[in-house]
């Protein structure tokens, strides 16, 4: 039987102490959001709910909903005390893509006239599995899995062309996560020539 | 040798255009272990014994659409009046957003139907896991 472990919603949890990390890549990555954004945001007159757009808004939520978790994951390893550096600086990264994602898809769906879901006040992760650094690499690797696989899915239905751009390229930066996950685990980190 | 999904869809729009494949009713027989390498897809957003994203799995095949206690359903899959079996999630499972319009679940399908039978024995057969069993 799980046991769980139960998140609070602290609205976006980060990892606590890294502070200086942080501003260093919220620096590094400024000019990819703000490109982002702008990508994503930038036709005004798609404001105007019709349709399409509510379609794209409930895909875009979907991801906004694993995002947030997949933010609260990290936390969950990091606060495990299992991570070791470099390790544990490697989580500390991605889970601030992750809340960059995040981030851009809430402000999108507004700009949608959409509604955002919110984090969670609680996540059950089964952590009575987690008893090592690689149980946690695993299980992030998981998710970063079954990321690419979400926005592999969601980038066809999406109506618009700019918001399956910008998907695909988040799907880039949880691919890149996967490998890497899987590097630090020895494993083969890029195993196959397609992804699905 | 096996084609990866990908290569499987291309061959399929391909014969599908050139009037070679007509389609079939009938799931295939689904290979349980080959729906586990399938079920990584869904990861991101589902898990068999707990609410995520999507909701749980255990107990899929012969629940009602709609009705695991505590998850929020979007109003369209609240509406869909039929229990979850072989058929209906195959189905879904083809094109999820055209089969339920409205679907939360904004994803394109698994559009091969070796690929949806062999998660679809996954499925079924994970809920006779102990994993399921103990929720």
């Amino acid at each position: 039987m799980h046991t769980r472990i139960q998140v609070r919603n602290t609205s976006l949890p980060t990892i606590q102490g890294v502070e200086t990390r942080r501003s260093f890549l919220g620096k590094s990555t400024l000019l990819l959001s703000g490109a982002a954004i702008f990508l994503l945001a930038g036709r005004e007159a798609r404001a105007k709910v019709n349709d399409a757009s509510a379609s794209d808004v409930r895909v875009l939520n979907s991801a906004l909903g694993a995002e947030l978790e997949a933010v609260a994951a990290y936390q969950v390893g990091a606060e495990s005390g299992l991570l070791q550096k470099p390790v544990l600086n490697l989580a500390v990264t991605f889970q601030g893509h992750h809340k960059e994602h995040a981030d851009l898809l809430a402000k999108t769906i507004v700009k949608l006239g959409g509604k955002p879901v919110s984090a969670k006040e609680k996540y059950g992760f089964p952590v009575e599995t987690l008893k090592t650094q690689a149980d946690v690499l695993r299980f992030a690797a998981m998710l970063e899995k079954g990321a690419v696989s979400a926005y592999l899915g969601a980038v066809p239905v999406l109506d618009s062309r700019d918001l399956a751009q910008a998907a695909a390229s988040i799907l880039g930066d949880e691919a890149m996560h996967w490998a890497v996950l899987r590097n630090a685990l020895g494993e083969e980190p890029v195993p196959s020539a397609f992804m699905s | 040798m096996k084609l990866p999904g990908l290569t499987q869809a291309f061959l399929g729009l391909a014969l599908a255009a050139a009037g070679g494949v007509t389609a079939e009713t009938r799931l295939p027989v689904g290979d349980p272990q080959a729906g586990e390498a399938v079920y990584a897809r869904c990861l991101a957003c589902h898990a068999l014994a707990y609410n995520r994203t999507g909701p749980k799995h255990c107990g899929l095949l012969g629940r009602r659409a709609g009705s695991v206690p505590g998850f929020e359903y979007s109003d369209a899959m609240k509406r869909v009046n039929w229990v979850w079996d072989r058929k209906t999630l195959d189905r879904f499972l083809a094109d999820p957003m055209k089969t339920v319009p409205g679907t939360t679940m904004g994803y394109a399908g698994v559009k091969d139907r070796q690929e949806r039978a062999d998660l679809i024995a996954y499925i079924e057969q994970a809920g006779n896991s102990a994993e399921c069993r103990n929720h």
